[in-house]
């Protein structure tokens, strides 16, 4: 092997997606990169970027249509065999035979990269105590969580040392400890083992971590270079600005995001850290309105910042578009949408919700956050009347769910983790199916589902077929088909989960516009980042609530003396393992 | 490129095919529906066929109208009222009888004229049978037992000595092969190839269909196993899950329904090893193109299980069926595995029945195998 060559290099990279009766997608517009052996490189880009694409292409599971691709000194088109030899490769959905445990699943992949015993009985102590999946050594790999399913996945394709390790979104749908953990294998093997790894992700402080970032963007390359040369973009460009109130971050964001010269705008801490383009000085635009009588510091630019003033002139140019409700919700003068006390529930011996309590106010954005398998989908569930409580009390809307689901579900909107559509149907197919199902008749109804196509900006795509729409769009329709008619509380799980940075600006630009007229909101989400939009947030592990209060609550009460100010996922980080150390400790 | 030199690459081979293999094996063993589909399934299709769905025709109802009161006709009437496969009853005119056979009360009726046994003394007498016609099947076989009767009673007669020239419809039927008339005896071996197509075709359609839903396949693909691995490691245990299916029936057949086994085991075996082998091709096939798992399942139900039941020779006699629709079944493997199965248990080993149906199912096997194997190409698209 020759470390000089590149281990990975596209030239004018094509390939094109053609399925009969659709419309030909063009994945990779002339894509050209080299990655070097010994990087931990990282692709990024919005959805539809043509991530995916390139890694199944470098994984020689597709043939390009133009260009040359080749794979540590081989052509794609012509060794895919041989590529495959050397490199692993994990796909977004990795695949575990879900009905094999996991030592079976580990042994699987070993013998087929002809792993010897010897070679097993050294490598599998190490992968092992990397994944702390030991203990779980004879369960099913169906039965593991959503964090200990993608470790195990990692583990399997890590049974022998490759060439070249291509991951593709290996922590999607990963809570942050799991996330941690994950990258602290990943760094280890490229630090102490050499390893060269190519990977693709939509968290961009893991791109951070990276020695080189790929920015991919309609199939082509935008930028590449070192994170700092990426950050560079946004120099001088990056603000913190302090609202009047300090509940007022969420609605200057809000209004910051709003304008054409503010490249991004987020909540921090309190907050609204905001990148603006440069101006022309001689004319003063609405944004310095808003800014007037405000404390603004200039502050050093983060990798996010540079990222979305890259991106800032291809995505959505226009800015957001927020959403209006037709008329605000309804107000029964009950102050809680929802009051919850003592719920519990159990599968058999498994206590998933033990005991948990909290109250959300009227019109207030709630976030319920947690790791994978803490409770947070199966309390949605019964917030929703899906799941009979094992016991508890449990008001929505002012209506007892427990005795009569029915009513509060005729108040309350629902978007499932991978939203509920029905595939085969076009968006309006959905939307009618929707209004229907809801009782919506008549003129309502024409009246509803046109609201929902021209405030959710679905009416380009009104005839497609809804499977075949990209990720953001799904979400889209997901949400207007749960908003349909017009419930006074929107259950969101994991919504933006595996979306771009600016698919989830965009999307919390129209959860806190339905929030300004009235709707109350309770969200669970994995990027801690997105609490801050939150007016209130509980945090959940194991079944039990570990911590309830404002974003600035959470974080104040997670400081220490060696992290004064912890960010939000640093508190969050906090607030699980003191929790589980405790559990420990009294066990 | 060490592993392609042939020395070293042997080894590999098997080691991979081998995790394959047991790979599959466990995830048959801890998949219910497998084995639902692999061993419960042609045990309830057994008993069911076995015991619930019979096509021999007994205590047939006729209506027998007697015009003429003489003894001999009286003999002749006896002959239906002591035969097992009748159960007749005496109206007294053609009129009644006519509005019970309208009324499917009764399938048949038999009339014997008022100078009935005037002609038959004149050695030309008519025994007047009418049949309900809407089961053609069920018609034919009423028919055959009419003149069974009729025949019987007309050798009673001849040995009694009266009247020894008349035969009024004597025909002469014999029933080969089944002797017992039991249609257990077809119905099982024909239940065999029930069982080799839903293990071979519908089991495998539907776990490669589901390696792609999971998206186990896109993982599977990047390591150094070869399609040929793959296609081999899901062969073999669903082959012998297939023979599994073969000892259930075969047993079954031999000690639950005594059905004859007059040809040699060896080339029932090797028969079914080879249809097998053709559905697991064809499974595998279907699967590989349609990467669903309910239209795959949906799509070789189609095109090898329902020919199998319809098409096959094995419910309904081929050379019965119109032109065009026997020439579709020389299409369906299930027609040559039926017509070994059948002279197999029933007549022995006929090589001229044996060899060509063989060649056939080998025929397609081998093309099936090539065919499988160049469409499992390693990639995506």
């Amino acid at each position: 092997m020759n470390s000089a060559l590149p281990a990975l290099r596209a030239e004018s990279l094509h390939y094109t997606y053609r399925r009969k009766r659709e419309p030909a997608v063009e994945a990779l517009a002339g894509v050209s990169l080299e990655i070097r052996h010994g990087t931990l490189s990282a692709l990024i880009g919005p959805d539809g970027a043509g991530k995916t694409t390139l890694m199944r292409l470098a994984a020689a599971l597709l043939r390009p249509e133009s260009g040359t691709l080749t794979v540590l000194d081989l052509d794609v088109t012509a060794h895919p065999q041989e590529i495959q030899d050397r490199i692993s490769y994990m796909p977004q959905r990795f695949g575990l035979y879900e009905d094999l445990t996991v030592a079976e699943n580990m042994d699987l992949y070993a013998e087929l990269h002809g792993v010897t015993a010897q070679e097993r009985a050294q490598r599998y102590p190490q992968l092992m105590a990397m994944t702390a999946l030991e203990p779980f050594r004879r369960r099913l790999a169906g039965q593991l969580s959503g964090g200990m399913k993608q470790k195990l996945g990692l583990a399997c394709t890590l049974v022998r040392s490759p060439q070249l390790l291509l991951l593709d979104e290996p922590t999607v749908g990963v809570d942050p400890l799991s996330r941690r953990e994950l990258w602290d294998i990943v760094h280890s093997l490229v630090s102490e083992q050499g390893l060269t790894v190519l990977l693709s992700t939509s968290y961009l402080d893991e791109a951070e971590r990276c020695s080189h970032i790929v920015l991919l963007n309609q199939g082509r390359v935008l930028a590449q270079g070192t994170p700092a040369e990426v950050t560079e973009h946004a120099k001088g460009l990056t603000f913190i600005a302090q609202p009047r109130s300090p509940n007022g971050a969420r609605a200057l964001q809000a209004q910051l995001f709003d304008q054409p010269d503010i490249i991004d705008a987020v909540p921090d801490a309190g907050h609204v850290r905001f990148v603006r383009a440069a101006s022309r000085a001689d004319s003063t635009s609405a944004t310095d309105v808003l800014l007037q009588g405000l404390t603004v510091t200039p502050t050093e630019p983060s990798f996010e910042d540079g990222f979305m003033t890259l991106l800032r002139h291809i995505v959505n140019p226009e800015g957001a578009h927020p959403v209006t409700m037709d008329r605000p919700a309804p107000n029964n003068g009950d102050q809680h949408a929802v009051t919850v006390r003592g719920l519990v529930k159990r599968f058999g011996d498994f206590t998933a919700v033990d005991h948990i309590e909290f109250d959300v106010h009227r019109g207030e954005i709630f976030g319920l956050l947690g790791p994978n398998g803490a409770g947070k989908t199966t309390t949605f569930r019964m917030l929703c009347g899906l799941l009979t409580p094992s016991g508890g009390e449990l008001r929505v809307a002012g209506t007892d769910v427990r005795r009569t689901p029915a009513a509060a579900r005729e108040r309350l909107g629902y978007v499932a983790q991978k939203f509920s559509l029905y595939g085969p149907l076009s968006v309006t197919e959905n939307l009618e199916f929707f209004a229907s199902a809801y009782g919506l008749r008549g003129a309502r109804r024409r009246a509803r589902i046109d609201w929902a196509i021209r405030e959710f900006e679905l009416a380009d795509q009104a005839r497609a077929t809804s499977a075949l729409l990209p990720g953001g769009f799904k979400q889209r329709l997901a949400m207007a088909a749960a908003l349909l008619h017009e419930p006074e509380i929107l259950f969101l799980d994991e919504p933006t989960s595996g979306a771009d940075p600016h698919a989830r600006r965009v999307f919390w630009r129209r959860i806190t516009a339905l929030s300004q007229q009235g709707v109350t909101i309770i969200v669970t989400t994995h990027f801690m980042q997105e609490a801050e939009y939150c007016d209130r947030v509980a945090i959940m592990d194991s079944g039990r609530v570990l911590a309830q209060g404002s974003p600035a609550d959470i974080r104040r009460g997670a400081s220490s003396a060696g992290a004064p100010n912890p960010g939000m996922e640093e508190a969050f980080i906090a607030i699980v393992e003191r929790s589980r150390d405790q559990t420990q400790a009294a066990a | 490129m060490k592993e392609h030199t042939s020395a070293d690459a042997w080894p590999a081979k098997l080691r991979r095919i081998r995790a394959l293999v047991r790979k599959e094996t466990l995830q048959v063993l801890r998949d219910p529906s497998s084995i639902a589909i692999g061993i419960v399934l042609p045990l309830i299709l057994i008993l069911l066929f076995g015991y619930g769905l019979s096509l021999d025709v007994k205590h047939v109802p006729i209506a027998l109208v007697m015009d003429d009161n003489s003894a001999d006709a009286s003999a002749l009437a006896g002959v239906f009222e002591l035969s097992p496969y009748f159960r007749p009853q005496r109206l007294p005119t053609l009129a009644a009888a006519q509005t019970l056979l309208l009324q499917q009360k009764i399938d048949g009726i038999v009339r014997l004229q008022s100078d009935f046994s005037q002609r038959l003394n004149d050695g030309h007498a008519e025994v007047q049978l009418i049949v309900h016609g809407a089961d053609a099947n069920r018609a034919r076989i009423i028919q055959g037992y009419v003149t069974g009767a009729v025949g019987i009673w007309s050798a009673q007669r001849q040995a009694q000595g009266q009247t020894p020239d008349i035969a009024p419809v004597t025909l002469q039927t014999r029933v080969w092969f089944n002797e017992a008339n039991d249609s257990s005896y077809f119905l099982v071996p024909g239940l065999i190839v029930l069982v080799m197509t839903l293990i071979g075709g519908l089991l495998t359609s539907m776990v490669m269909a589901r390696e792609w839903e999971r998206g186990t396949l896109e993982t599977l693909l990047v390591t150094p196993v070869r399609g040929d691995e793959i296609l081999l490691g899901k062969t073999l245990p669903y082959f012998l899950l297939g023979m599994i299916g073969l000892a259930v029936c075969v047993l079954a057949a031999e000690f639950l329904f005594h059905v004859p086994l007059r040809g040699s085991l060896w080339i029932l075996l090797g028969a079914s090893m080879l249809y097998v082998l053709v559905a697991l091709g064809i499974g595998l096939l279907i699967s590989s193109w349609v990467k669903n798992q309910l239209v795959a399942s949906q799509l070789t139900m189609l095109v090898t299980f329902m020919p199998a039941f319809m098409l096959s020779g094995f419910l309904f006699d081929l050379r019965s069926v119109p032109l065009f629709v026997r020439l579709i079944t020389y299409l369906l493997p299930a027609r040559y595995y039926v017509a070994l199965l059948q002279s197999v248990f029933l007549a022995g080993n006929v090589w001229a029945v044996i060899l060509p149906n063989t060649l056939v199912l080998a025929l397609m096997a081998a093309g099936l195998g090539l065919t499988s194997r160049a469409v499992m190409n390693k990639r995506l698209q």
